[in-house]
């Protein structure tokens, strides 16, 4: 099960995310955004952080990187593909998700834990989750206001308040077939009961479950 | 050639910025301010003197990268 973690300039996740992938069995690596082959690889994460400074939109930039070639065909062929925060706001800039992410409504760089609610469990991010499940997760974000004027997206996990604007109370948006997802709040900042919640582990071992069953027979 | 391009995010689309902007003019006394758009402006220095083509190359980067489709549009000057 191995997992590339993409590292972007002003990524600053990727660890994080590699210490919780590796206590759930999956066997994670941070690939620099440069690279062009991901083959070997079961899934990608596309990590939280500021990647190119949030230069003309953010994840703009990150959306042209050449490992975004390779991502493309992992998520083509039905591969897990997982954007955390500035990850899934790269996604979107890509195309790879519907919408946009913009500005908070209140202008507020919010930083706290929320509560938010699993309402599709048919994705790769919640494919260990209860229908239903509430979750306390970190938010750590000023652009994660999900706008999507096609409705086209898939509403995955939303926000019991409303933190920040966001259409459906969106806190993560799959793709139709499900296995990309874009979640704006931090899974892998809940993962341990010494950060103040494990709560994100169930949607962390969701995506290494899916991981598994994409591994070539 | 000088290149203007003028990117706005359409009105549907909810401008937080904008409306933090129009709540201060308002504080200011102007009052007679209904709404506020952030929109932006990237002047660009291109290498040839077509204009045709000057201009289908601007389009191409537009499109491409400097205006996202979901949530804006945009236009194109040529300045000279």
């Amino acid at each position: 099960m191995r997992v590339a973690v993409a590292v972007f300039p002003g990524s600053n996740c990727e660890h994080d995310v590699v210490r919780a992938l590796g206590t759930l069995g999956a066997e994670p690596e941070l690939v620099w955004h440069r690279e062009t082959d991901l083959e070997g690889f079961d899934g990608v994460v596309l990590p939280g952080g500021f990647a190119h400074g949030d230069a003309l939109r953010t994840g703009a930039i990150a959306a042209l990187s050449p490992i975004m070639e390779p991502v493309r065909r992992m998520a083509e062929s039905g591969k897990p593909v997982l954007g955390i925060c500035n990850g899934f706001q790269i996604l979107c800039e890509a195309g790879m998700l519907p919408g946009a992410l913009i500005a908070n409504r209140d202008l507020a760089f919010i930083c706290r834990f929320v509560e938010v609610e699993v309402v599709d469990t048919g994705t790769v991010l919640t494919a260990a989750a209860e229908p239903g499940q509430m979750l306390r997760i970190p938010l750590n974000s000023y652009e994660g206001n999900w706008v999507d004027p096609a409705r086209t997206g898939r509403v995955v996990v939303r926000y019991a308040d409303d933190p920040n604007g966001s259409q459906d109370r969106a806190a993560a948006v799959a793709n139709e077939a499900g296995n990309v997802v874009g979640i704006m709040p931090h899974p892998e900042r809940a993962s341990d009961p010494l950060l103040g919640s494990d709560d994100g582990l169930v949607l962390l071992e969701g995506f290494v479950r899916s991981l598994r069953a994409s591994v070539p027979a | 050639m000088k290149v203007r391009v003028t990117i706005d995010r359409r009105s549907e689309i909810a401008d937080p910025e904008g409306h933090t902007v129009m709540r201060a003019l308002h504080d200011l006394g102007f009052e007679d301010v209904q709404e506020v758009r952030m929109n932006r402006v990237i002047d660009l220095e291109i290498a040839g003197d077509d204009p045709g083509e000057v201009r289908r190359r601007v389009v191409e980067m537009c499109e491409k990268l400097l205006a996202n489709p979901v949530l804006e549009d945009f236009e194109v000057e040529i300045l000279g």
